[in-house]
């Protein structure tokens, strides 16, 4: 039976049509994977199913029955439920109060507590998430949190669950863990619409993918009948090719040495005694779920956070107190984790945001005075280099795509030649054109002999890119360790804070056992 | 002189300054916890005072007057529930405004109904007296505390109650606080954070109205110009120090008007006015501090981000 059908849905905003004339049919007791890039469209579907955007055209069915939504709360009705990236939790309340939220069980305007929290803890026996229902949101796990999320729904009666990137916050076994509760949840007959630009994972927990690409649906495939390779041209209209990495020379002199640092954010302990080093010619990735403390040590080594303990020494020189201007004259550059917010001044054309560092010094400054036209000239050369698509070094760098803003955060600090990049979360968000672009830009960074620290919550990232991985929990550095010795399962299990040796060890039974390694 | 300190009288004073400050803090509180930071608190107190003493002039009933001290908090509560919730303008700048308006229009009001400038005192206006408990009256101490409150003492002491099974016993209670913490996860839930928000401002409007006129009939029976004197703000500062929460926020009050009481008494053996006046602010200036600096050191949000 036909859960939900979507015919010819499109939404038209004024410079892009960001849906056009999809179609999409869901049965009952299906996961069906939508996957495409990002701007392909996902996220204005998923809006227009939960009433958020009303369609242009195009007509919603579910459970044979024609709607139409104003807002959320007619989605609800017609057995719609949402599960979003950014978890819509009341942190103050307990994991029932925020289940029944809405729909509070009690008579005369009471709420009656102990019918909410046993209809929770019934709900989710039924389907196997364990929460702990008389608890407080607000210091739970993220993989716990999503579970809340989905009891939301079922709460609810959902008959269609939808996941808007579930696994982005995830350790692998936890997204291991999801994918059992989305099985489980098909055998008792839901649908789940599935989102996700992770191609493993559609292969791993999907019946069925449908495809987008610039608004549009490219292909509807049956996961058995289907291969990643075809999935990805799909998604990008070309055959993509991981890029080889460059020849590796040996490393050099440690750029970067971080010894014992410890930094407290709002009076807890955000980075505790970490210690690690990045040599010339080396790249050294930071493996962790997001919120671990990778951001603090970033921020520390950026001279933007104090050290409660330890020190920081760039290119030999211990930077103790100094500013973020004095360590990028050591040679310190840095893609932060935001480009909208730190990375650049969305405001400003390309001309700014690209002679930001620069300005200072001859040639773009003379004499205390600056010059516009070297500035121009500058910019142009960057904007060509890195191959960042703009129509002009004038216009606003707010107005470009995130792949292309993210290529003039990277042009500005890669355009230094200076000994050290400290690299946030570089590729977030922007569309696979732009994650080749930018893996090549720091591998010949590196094969010039530049030292890259990686921060990244995209674990393939990691791999790919890293000479030597560590693996942060609770703001702790679990190990160092030899991107050639890392595997998915075992920084897996450090991220979610086992020790290297139990998890070596773990990680050895498993494969023995011809188990999870995948 | 340092009986002062513990004289049953001190107390009585202290119930009478309370009362206004947890009528308007109450008010201050819902709107804290759902989300929307009312600074003209100031403005509604000042309202429902002037409000108040003139409604019971001009009708010749006290009851009367605390209606119409409700419907002036009720009105100047109003732009910050529709300008600010409905129309999404800055609630400071329509706080701040309504408080300089509410003082220019309760002196303008003042001379063009009245024909005065300053005050107005009229002998033989309608007040509201404090109720004489028969058997709990004579009680030492709590007799004494009693014995100062008006029917509106008692509507603040129902009203403290009420405020706190609302917000954790109820249905709406917990909306109100879901609003609060994440308006846009109330909103997927299919609560509308604006009619919530609009809601408690207006229930803030009732609550400083009556706060103000507790103070211009039931402390003294008169109006003065700015009549408030900053309570408002004593009231905005004592809400975020509590975090919205009720027995805290009843916990700085009466402090400051413990204070309060205290810097009266002692005008009898000499202090300057000025520094009986000046008192209850300081101190509380020093808590805030104090509250602040304590938390940063326990590892809190600081206060200014709250």
């Amino acid at each position: 039976m036909r859960a939900l059908e979507l015919s010819g849905i499109t939404k038209r905003y004024p410079k892009v049509v960001a849906n056009g004339g999809i179609s999409l049919a869901v049965e009952q007791g299906e996961i069906h994977a939508l996957i495409g890039e990002n701007g392909a469209g996902k996220s204005t579907l998923v809006s227009i199913l939960y009433g958020f955007v009303q369609p242009d055209e195009g007509t919603i069915v579910v459970g044979g029955e024609r709607r139409s939504f104003k807002d959320p709360t007619d989605a609800i009705a017609a057995g719609l439920g949402m599960v979003f990236q950014n978890f819509n939790l009341f942190p103050e309340l307990t994991v029932a109060e925020n289940v029944v939220f809405g729909a509070e069980p009690g008579r005369l305007g009471l709420v009656d507590r102990r019918a909410a929290a046993a209809e929770v803890g019934d709900l989710a026996e039924r389907y196997g998430l364990q929460v702990p229902v008389g608890e407080r949101v607000e210091h739970l796990p993220v993989g716990v949190l999503q579970r809340v999320e989905i009891l939301k729904s079922l709460y609810r009666d959902a008959r269609i669950l939808i996941l808007d990137e579930p696994t982005g916050v995830l350790t692998p076994q936890e997204s291991e863990g999801l994918f059992e509760v989305m099985r489980s949840l098909r055998a008792a007959g839901k649908s789940i619409i599935f989102i996700t630009h992770k191609l493993d994972e559609v292969m791993a927990v999907a019946d069925r993918v449908t495809v987008l690409r610039d608004g549009r649906v490219t292909a509807s495939l049956v996961t058995a009948e289907t291969s990643p390779r075809e999935i990805s041209r799909h998604m990008t209209g070309r055959d993509v090719e991981l890029s080889q990495r460059l020849a590796r020379s040996a490393p050099g002199a440690p750029v970067l040495e971080v010894e014992g640092v410890t930094v407290e954010v709002d009076g807890r302990t955000a980075v505790d005694d970490v210690s690690l080093s990045v040599r010339a010619g080396e790249i050294v990735g930071i493996a962790g779920v997001a919120g671990n403390g990778q951001d603090a040590l970033a921020a520390a080594i950026g001279g933007h956070h104090p050290l409660r303990s330890g020190r920081i020494r760039i290119a030999g020189t211990d930077v103790d107190g100094a500013d973020n201007r004095r360590r990028r004259d050591l040679g310190f550059t840095h893609i932060p984790e935001d480009r909208h917010v730190t990375g650049s001044a969305p405001l400003g054309d390309a001309v700014l945001n690209l002679a930001v560092g620069y300005h200072r010094r001859s040639p773009l400054r003379e004499r205390g005075l600056l010059q516009p036209k070297r500035m121009v000239e500058h910019a142009e050369r960057l904007i060509r280099r890195f191959g960042v698509r703009i129509a002009g070094p004038a216009v606003a760098v707010g107005t470009l795509s995130g792949g292309n803003l993210q290529k003039i955060v990277v042009a500005r600090e890669l355009g230094h030649d200076a000994p050290l990049l400290v690299a946030e979360q570089p590729t977030r968000g922007v569309d696979i054109g732009a994650i080749e672009s930018i893996h090549g830009e720091l591998d010949e960074y590196r094969a010039r002999g530049g030292a890259v620290l990686l921060v990244s919550s995209e674990l393939s990232e990691v791999l790919n890119l890293s000479d030597r991985i560590a693996v942060m929990f609770e703001g702790r550095v679990m190990a160092v360790i030899p991107s050639a010795e890392a595997t998915v399962p075992l920084l897996g299990l450090m991220m979610a804070g086992v020790p290297y040796e139990t998890a070596l060890a773990e990680e050895a039974a498993s494969a023995a056992e011809g188990g999870t390694a995948r | 002189m340092l009986e002062i300190l513990i004289a049953p009288e001190t107390f009585a004073a202290l119930v009478r300054s309370l009362v206004p400050l947890l009528l308007l803090g109450l008010g201050g509180l819902i709107c804290h916890r759902v989300g929307v930071f009312n600074v003209s608190l100031e403005g509604i107190m000042l309202a429902g005072a002037f409000g108040g003493l003139a409604g019971s002039v001009l009708t010749g009933s006290a009851i009367a007057g605390v209606a119409i001290a409700i419907v002036s908090g009720v009105i100047v509560a109003s732009p910050l529930s529709f300008g600010g919730i409905v129309r999404g303008a800055d609630p400071i700048v329509i706080g701040i405004s309504v408080n300089l308006l509410v003082v220019g229009l309760t002196s303008f009001l003042l001379f063009a109904i009245f024909g005065v400038r300053g005050s107005l005192q009229q002998p033989g206006t309608d007040g509201l007296d404090a109720i004489r408990l028969p058997l709990l009256g004579d009680v030492p101490w709590l007799g004494s505390m009693l014995s100062s409150l008006t029917v509106l003492g008692y509507v603040a002491i129902l009203a403290t109650v009420a405020m706190q099974l609302y917000l954790s016993r109820t249905r709406s209670g917990l909306r109100l606080r879901g609003v609060g913490m994440k308006p846009g996860a109330a909103a997927t839930l299919g609560i509308s954070p604006a009619r919530y928000q609009t809601a408690a401002v207006l229930v803030s409007g009732v609550l400083g109205g009556l706060a103000g006129a507790q103070l211009s009939l039931g402390n003294v029976v008169l109006f003065t110009e700015n009549m408030s004197a900053g309570r408002g703000w004593i009231v905005v500062v004592a809400v975020l120090l509590a975090n919205g929460r009720v027995l805290p926020l009843v916990g700085v009050l009466a402090l400051f008007a413990y204070v309060d009481a205290v810097g009266i008494r002692l005008q009898s053996f000499g202090l300057p006015v000025q520094f009986a006046d000046a008192a209850p602010y300081l101190v509380t200036l020093i808590a805030l501090v104090a509250i602040a600096a304590l938390r940063r050191r326990r590892g809190g949000v600081a206060l200014v981000t709250a």
